[in-house]
């Protein structure tokens, strides 16, 4: 473009500067109010890095690209925000698909900058190309390639409004080399125009009049709650919700901590290492009204047998997941938190529920969660009351997937939201510590413990550079069964006790690996060693790594076990 | 149970993949899919025939499609009057001795020689998929050498303009 015409296109657009497209991607992060980038550089991105290098946006390198990524799940679960990542072309993106199936799973709000190939050697099995849109194109809420400079920001714009409304979810734009070299004008769209995509936040008021009237007539009401009550941030509104009609609450495992763990009204987790309470709670029910839970085959069990007698309420701003696995018979699209407003509106009579009320309270006290007590070793339930008795309950925790996982949800009960990270749907081994990361640099005034698999740890432990670099007080304490945990345990249970492969008896000195990181390492044998470690460790004002050699054989109790109804728990007794 | 659906689509590249995508994923077989452009700029028609167990699939699909960001709506034609078509053609062994007879044979179906050999003719017909069919079952003693179809395009009959599936039922779908 020649400058005179450069001059005259500048004028016409009201003195919109001329950028790159890098220079355009970065105007328009700080216009998305992003504050945070987590991302790792590479040839394809090169130029998006040079722009960022005085942006003045805070960029966090991880050390590889699947940290970034659950990083940024981190962060976006404890604030609610839109996470965003950097990940350069071919290996930079194919090592955050885990974590963007991840965050599809969860319904986490993620915008991914992809770099890709030139166009002009695109499709020519280039350098460092993948097919990113082919391979994301499942695993995003949507996707995009950026064909034209002048595409770019009304592209970033979309980019954001999808991931961070109606069901979030990640989205990932793909930007040829070119694109970002190339020089356009900046023209940030103000709004987002969507013929497609126009989510349902508002429910249907006759619906929401349908719940009311279900409400008054059932004797054996529950409440479900999922993690769609802390993505509507309508914690509050539930609360005051089942106070006033005086229904159980249940929660998912992704939704615990949008009701008080605490709460008299609360029955626990459900599902296949739940409660036994909220199990037969869900199976024996003739009301269970869902609020943003999507009826995971972890929470139902088999499905043949889940809310048999019930009439299903399912409040959902996705439709799709309504009537998806269970048969619903009052279906409500719309925000968790507008239902529940709505709902708090009308004039709420509960049914006759003191006997079921009795039945449940003689289940929670006769059918507690328990495990056999032993002052010798460290019981891996224990480690986890401990951690909830010396953090106040007051901790971010975060988890990978597996017998830690279950057992911090079920032993560490959370009050409040958005203090739970963990990897519900996809079940990823690695996620829990770099998404401690993500937690810690978006609150640092708080408490974070990264509490994992010593397996799961050993996938991403390269990250705790990153508390070095950036100076995060991250608390790691190792769950260490020197084993594949739940591996183990599903071998014991129900392949007669061949542990093919799931044993891992030689570990690395996890002290001495802190230590090389300049961390402090600390080990606990029992659960002495364990109380003053921990406690050590939050005196710590920087970042600890605590190993925590537990009971190895120690297993998950209750279980529903597999192919089996959620009403036929096993070890739910001593 | 075969249904079909009309599927309005915002006409980027990727599209079709993004929607084939979806039903490898969903584990939704699709029997046949047809793509164009339609009287709107920026939009495609995809005629999409599938063969569902049960109406509670059908409408994991319709919602499935509904979430896609390009789907800009979906309409179910299975139960509507619609004008169902379907091109093929087929180059069949066609010895001289035997033209008169192959072209007395296909002039029921209205269709038509398209290109002439000596050996064999190929033949062009449009029509709903059984008529298709029964054309194709005529010709296969002669012997066909080739044959493409292009699967199913379809709309409403009639004047008024089509009924989409709503993004959201509130009754009715959900009680299945």
């Amino acid at each position: 473009m020649s400058v005179k015409l450069q001059a005259e296109e500048t004028a016409a657009h009201g003195g919109q500067k001329m950028m790159s497209g890098a220079q355009m991607l970065v105007e328009a992060l700080k216009k998305e109010g992003v504050e945070v980038i987590f991302g790792y550089p590479g040839g394809a991105v090169l130029t998006i890095y040079d722009a960022l290098y005085d942006a003045g946006i805070r960029h966090i390198l991880t050390r590889h690209e699947q940290g970034a990524i659950h990083a940024a799940e981190g962060y976006a679960r404890v604030t609610g925000k839109t996470g965003v990542v950097i990940a350069t072309s071919g290996p930079g993106v194919t090592n955050i698909v885990t974590g963007l199936t991840d965050a599809m799973m969860d319904s986490l709000p993620i915008v991914v900058i992809a770099g890709q190939v030139n166009t002009s050697v695109m499709g020519t099995d280039a350098f460092q190309e993948a097919p990113t849109v082919g391979i994301t194109m499942p695993i995003t809420k949507h996707n995009y390639q950026v064909k034209s400079v002048t595409d770019l920001p009304r592209i970033i714009k979309e980019a954001f409004h999808i991931a961070s409304t109606g069901r979030p979810g990640p989205v990932l734009i793909d930007i040829p080399k070119d694109i970002s070299n190339q020089e356009g004008l900046f023209d940030y769209p103000e709004q987002v125009s969507l013929r497609g995509y126009q989510p349902t936040i508002i429910p249907n008021r006759l619906q929401i009049q349908k719940i009311v009237a279900a409400v008054k007539q059932a004797k054996k009401p529950v409440i479900l709650a999922g993690a769609g009550v802390l993505h509507a941030k309508a914690h509050r509104e539930l609360r005051a919700f089942a106070e006033r009609v005086h229904i159980p609450v249940v929660n998912t495992l992704l939704g615990l901590g949008s009701f008080p763990g605490d709460h008299p009204l609360f029955l626990g987790m459900g599902g296949m290492h739940g409660t036994y309470v909220a199990n037969m709670a869900l199976y024996e029910a003739d009301l269970i009204i869902n609020f943003g839970a999507r009826f995971d085959d972890r929470l139902t069990g088999n499905p043949k047998h889940f809310a048999k007698y019930a009439k299903v309420a399912h409040v959902d701003i996705d439709p799709a997941e309504i009537g998806k696995v269970v048969k619903t018979d009052i279906p409500v699209v719309g925000d968790a938190k507008e239902a529940l407003k709505m709902l708090l509106e009308e004039d709420l009579v509960p049914g006759e529920t003191a006997e079921w009320w009795r039945h449940l309270e003689r289940l929670k006290k006769e059918y507690p969660l328990w495990y056999n007590e032993d002052n010798q070793t460290l019981k891996p339930q224990r480690l986890i009351e401990m951690i909830h008795e010396l953090t106040g309950g007051n901790a971010i925790v975060t988890t990978d997937v597996g017998q830690h996982q279950m057992w911090a949800a079920q032993y560490y009960p959370f009050k409040e939201p958005h203090r739970w990270v963990t990897s519900g749907g996809l079940g990823t081994m690695g996620f829990g510590f770099p998404a401690a990361i993500g937690a810690q640099i978006a609150r640092r005034d708080q408490t974070v413990l990264a509490v994992v698999g010593d397996a799961g740890f050993q996938m991403t432990l390269q990250e705790l550079s990153v508390l070095t670099d950036y100076d995060l007080p991250v608390k790691v304490i190792i769950v260490n069964n020197y084993a594949l945990g739940m591996v183990r345990q599903w071998q014991q249970l129900f392949y007669r006790e061949r542990y093919s492969e799931s044993l891992l008896p030689n570990q690395p000195d996890y002290v001495k690996l802190a230590e090389s990181y300049q961390i402090k390492g600390l080990k606990a044998d029992t659960e002495q060693e364990a109380r003053a470690a921990i406690k050590e460790a939050l005196n710590t004002p920087g970042p600890v790594l605590v190993d925590c050699r537990v009971t190895p054989d120690e297993n998950v109790y209750p279980m529903i076990p597999p192919g089996k109804g959620i009403h036929e728990m096993e070890g739910v007794k001593p | 149970m075969r249904r079909i659906l009309s599927v309005i689509v915002n006409d980027h590249l990727g599209v079709l993949n993004r929607i084939t995508g979806l039903f490898l994923r969903r584990g939704f077989n699709i029997e046949s899919i047809t793509v164009g452009k339609t009287e709107t700029e920026g939009l495609s028609r995809m005629t999409i025939v599938v063969n569902v167990e049960d109406e509670r699939t059908n409408e994991q699909i319709i919602k499935q499609l509904h979430k896609q960001i390009d789907v800009i709506k979906v309409i179910d034609i299975t139960n509507e009057p619609a004008v169902e078509r379907e091109l093929v053609m087929i180059k069949v062994l066609s010895p001289l001795q035997k033209r008169a007879e192959l072209t007395n044979l296909i002039e029921p179906f209205r269709a038509s020689i398209i290109d002439v050999t000596l050996e064999s003719v190929t033949i062009q017909a449009t029509g709903n998929p059984e008529k298709i069919e029964a054309l194709i079952e005529l010709l296969r003693p002669y012997g066909i050498k080739e044959l493409a179809r292009t699967g199913v395009t379809a709309f409403k009959r009639g004047g008024e303009r089509e009924r989409e599936v709503p993004r959201i039922k509130h009754d009715s779908l959900s009680l299945i």
